[in-house]
């Protein structure tokens, strides 16, 4: 296995826990209520269209993403808006969110609803990015940074490669992998969309190692799709990062503060592969996806497909019920997910997974002195040191962070996950991070 | 309503701490402990008990009454370098002074820098060294190793072979007259020679090596540029005159050479963060151990060498930084 292709700086393996692999996607009832809050993006909020007792239908636009980088927003659900309002989001502030009381399920009629897999792909480069960016498509790893952006690359740079990240290397998470399995002549055929966009011919799927079923259903598959190449990587955290992934497969490094673009590169996510074959094909916005419901005392791990605005509660239910033990619910996966504050906080495009945590396993291990042992630097996957940006956040040495290039920190975690003295190291990168950012905007603007 | 804990990511931890770490240096030490004791007796055994619980115990005074902080001694560093202190000095050496060692490596070297992962200096040889040129006579006198399996051991002490060739250059004698006077490699390997009680054996140390390295605790940057250096500097001088300096193989397996590249050199508290200054650091200690070998007073400069280069650790780290990933792209960026 040693001829397996993968990063070579740094890295990680922390346990995979994939508790749910094995899980086929269940679709989880509707909510009564669903919470839809307006910023599921990256970038600029959507701009609300319904008010107060408006009655609306699945699939209905209620937000538009007015600015280059925002997104638009459909209602999940059909009901009546009860109002809008702020509800707390998984990085625990207050947002804007459309709250809809549901009833029945009513879709806009232009929906092709139905199970056939429509294969030509009758539609110009434009027209396929007006599709993604009408039906309000974002990334759904994690970053929500809207796709049809990502489509269109800043003139004078050309995409060479498509690639599709299928690593999901999180531990735990297993949505991805089961819509590889399932729905994998769906998710070609917005692979194929998705060249087409961009005007490439040659794509790959970077799939780690351990989902072995999927490599082998996406290569049977593929094998009527001439130029995507199915490409099984060794596994090692953080895979799935965009630039870790773009090294793994073609070999290239994208530069520091640069996009992957600058490399000849586009890369998007198995989720919103699917998601774009939906709304090329089939008309379909994103108002579902699939999300692992998982930790070691869920009584039933699960991969459901669920409607956006639904309660992770609602979720944790279908799966058997909030464990007596559980000291900490993530939304996403254990090295990079958010801690949620409590269970109402609604699924949004960018939720992979609802990660419940017990008790003893919800607390960080009381802090020691650094020994200076290098095993976050050598964990980095970026190239940097850790101990010392922590450090110089800490000391609040702005100039420094800024050298020591803080701003290329992916936040994977890799540090603080191996450092032998559970020193909390991306706590202090974040804020370090935050600051210089904040610098070095301010310097741009003059 | 249940509240949740709510932190930053990541949410979970590897299997890594410093005690693991601390204690698998101290599973590493064990077969040269063994070899120690096998050589030198009951007295190796009196040295290693006394270095590592005074050590162990000055610095819970240290943190408990002077630093008034949270105690960690159970975290094992300074049962390492209790450990550490008696491989480096011979097994004779009287009790007090033991303790006074242990004192310097723990009160001076470690705790007034501030503890664990502060100090610039590796502790065990701060100690060996004050040692040295406070008690020179005491710290010279090399009991002969004696093998448990023939009966107690004496108290005749000799030369280390590193001593041999010293005074033997000194008085004109060549490396071929000398030859006679020095344990056989074999005699080196296994460690039946005079020196350190911790230092005489290679095939202990290097199976300590080997664990730690299995373990993840070193990595080879420092022992291989360091012995490398050492192999190729004397190679190049031995080739040049065998008659008057003494064969790579000779430097390797004598003096304080392996349990330095394997034991001190690659502390993790005073040695480069990244393998590029971990490089360039067993290099100049290679360097400066056969520099102070061939043309210094002493016979031995590993403690020396490796001292000296703590003293620029910080240097090398501003000057030697990881691989930035991004900065070899491996395409051509039109700008």
């Amino acid at each position: 296995m040693g001829l397996l292709k993968t990063f070579r700086l740094g890295g990680v393996h922390p346990p995979e826990n994939k508790l749910s692999a094995g899980k086929p996607i269940e679709t989880l009832p509707l909510p009564k209520q669903a919470v839809v809050p307006l910023g599921q993006n990256l970038g600029a909020p959507s701009k609300p269209l319904v008010k107060r007792g408006d009655e609306v239908k699945v699939g209905q636009l209620i937000g538009v993403g007015e600015s280059f980088i925002s997104a638009n927003l459909h209602s999940p659900v059909s009901g009546k808006v009860l109002k809008i309002d702020t509800v707390l989001d998984s990085s625990g502030f207050r947002r804007q969110a459309v709250i809809i009381n549901v009833s029945g399920d009513e879709w806009m009629d232009n929906i092709d609803r139905s199970t056939d897999i429509v294969k030509e792909i009758p539609y110009t480069s434009e027209e396929i990015i007006n599709k993604i960016k009408a039906a309000g498509i974002v990334g759904m790893g994690g970053a929500t940074f809207p796709t049809h952006v990502k489509l269109m690359p800043p003139p004078g740079k050309k995409a060479e490669f498509l690639i599709i990240n299928g690593v999901e290397c999180e531990p735990y998470l297993t949505a991805d992998h089961r819509v590889m399995l399932e729905r994998g002549e769906e998710l070609l055929i917005g692979v194929k969309i998705l060249m087409k966009a961009l005007n490439v011919n040659k794509a790959f799927i970077g799939i780690e190692n351990n989902k072995p079923d999927a490599i082998e259903n996406l290569s049977h598959l593929a094998k009527d799709y001439g130029d995507i190449e199915i490409v099984p990587l060794k596994v090692k955290y953080p895979q799935g990062g965009e630039k870790q992934l773009i090294k793994a497969v073609v070999n290239r490094e994208v530069p520091s503060g640069k996009l992957p673009i600058e490399v000849g590169c586009v890369v998007q996510n198995v989720g919103t592969t699917l998601a774009v074959y939906e709304a090329v094909q089939k008309n379909k916005p994103l108002i579902e996806r699939v999300v692992t419901v998982t930790g070691k005392s869920l009584k039933n791990p699960s991969n459901f497909l669920v409607r956006v605005g639904t309660p992770v509660k609602e979720l944790i239910e279908a799966a058997g019920g909030l464990p007596e033990d559980t000291g900490k619910v993530i939304g996403g996966g254990p090295m990079m997910g958010k801690a949620l504050l409590n269970t109402d906080i609604p699924v949004v495009k960018g939720t992979s997974g609802v990660l419940l945590m017990r008790e003893e396993e919800a607390h960080r291990k009381p802090e020691s002195a650094c020994i200076r042992c290098s095993k976050c630097t050598y964990a980095c996957p970026m190239g940097l040191e850790p101990y010392l940006l922590s450090r110089v956040s800490k000391l609040g040495k702005w100039d420094v962070t800024e050298k020591e290039r803080i701003m290329d920190c992916i936040e994977c975690g890799s540090c603080q996950y191996t450092c032998p003295a559970n020193i909390p190291l991306l706590d202090w990168i974040r804020l370090g991070k935050n600051k210089t950012g904040q610098i070095l905007r301010s310097r741009n603007k003059k | 309503m249940k509240m949740f804990t709510v932190s930053g990511s990541p949410h979970i931890h590897g299997e890594n701490s410093t005690k693991k770490i601390m204690y698998g240096v101290v599973i590493a030490l064990v077969p040269a402990m063994l070899v120690s004791i096998y050589f030198f007796g009951i007295n190796a055994l009196r040295v290693l008990v006394l270095a590592a619980a005074s050590s162990v115990f000055f610095e819970w005074l240290i943190q408990k009454y002077l630093m008034k902080e949270r105690v960690t001694v159970s975290d094992g560093s300074a049962l390492v370098t209790g450990i550490l202190l008696a491989f480096n000095v011979p097994s004779n050496l009287p009790s007090w002074m033991v303790i006074i060692g242990a004192l310097v490596a723990i009160g001076m070297a470690k705790m007034s820098f501030g503890g664990l992962g502060k100090n610039i200096f590796n502790p065990a040889l701060v100690a060996r060294v004050f040692l040295l040129i406070s008690f020179p006579v005491a710290m010279t006198s090399w009991p002969k190793p004696t093998p448990l399996t023939k009966g107690i051991a004496d108290v005749i002490t000799g030369p280390t072979p590193l001593g041999i060739v010293k005074e033997g250059l000194k008085a004109g004698k060549t490396m071929s007259e000398l030859r006679p006077e020095l344990p056989t490699y074999m005699q080196d390997f296994i460690g039946n020679m005079g020196g350190s009680m911790g230092e005489v054996s290679a095939i202990a140390l290097i199976l300590g090596g080997l664990y730690m390295l299995w373990k993840k605790i070193i990595t080879w940057h420092i022992p291989v540029a360091m012995l490398t250096t050492v192999a190729v500097f004397s190679g190049i001088l031995w080739g040049f005159n065998p008659e008057k300096y003494a064969d790579p193989v000779f430097q390797l397996l004598t003096g304080g050479m392996l349990l330095g590249a394997i034991f001190m050199a690659t502390d993790m508290v005073t040695s480069p963060m990244t393998h590029g200054g971990q490089l360039l650091f067993g290099f100049g200690v290679g360097l400066l151990t056969i520099l102070i070998r061939l043309w210094g007073a002493y016979p031995e400069g590993v403690s020396f060498a490796i001292l000296l280069m703590n003293s620029v650790v910080p240097l090398i780290n501003r000057g030697f930084k990881p691989r930035r990933f991004g900065d070899n792209p491996g395409v051509k960026i039109k700008a």
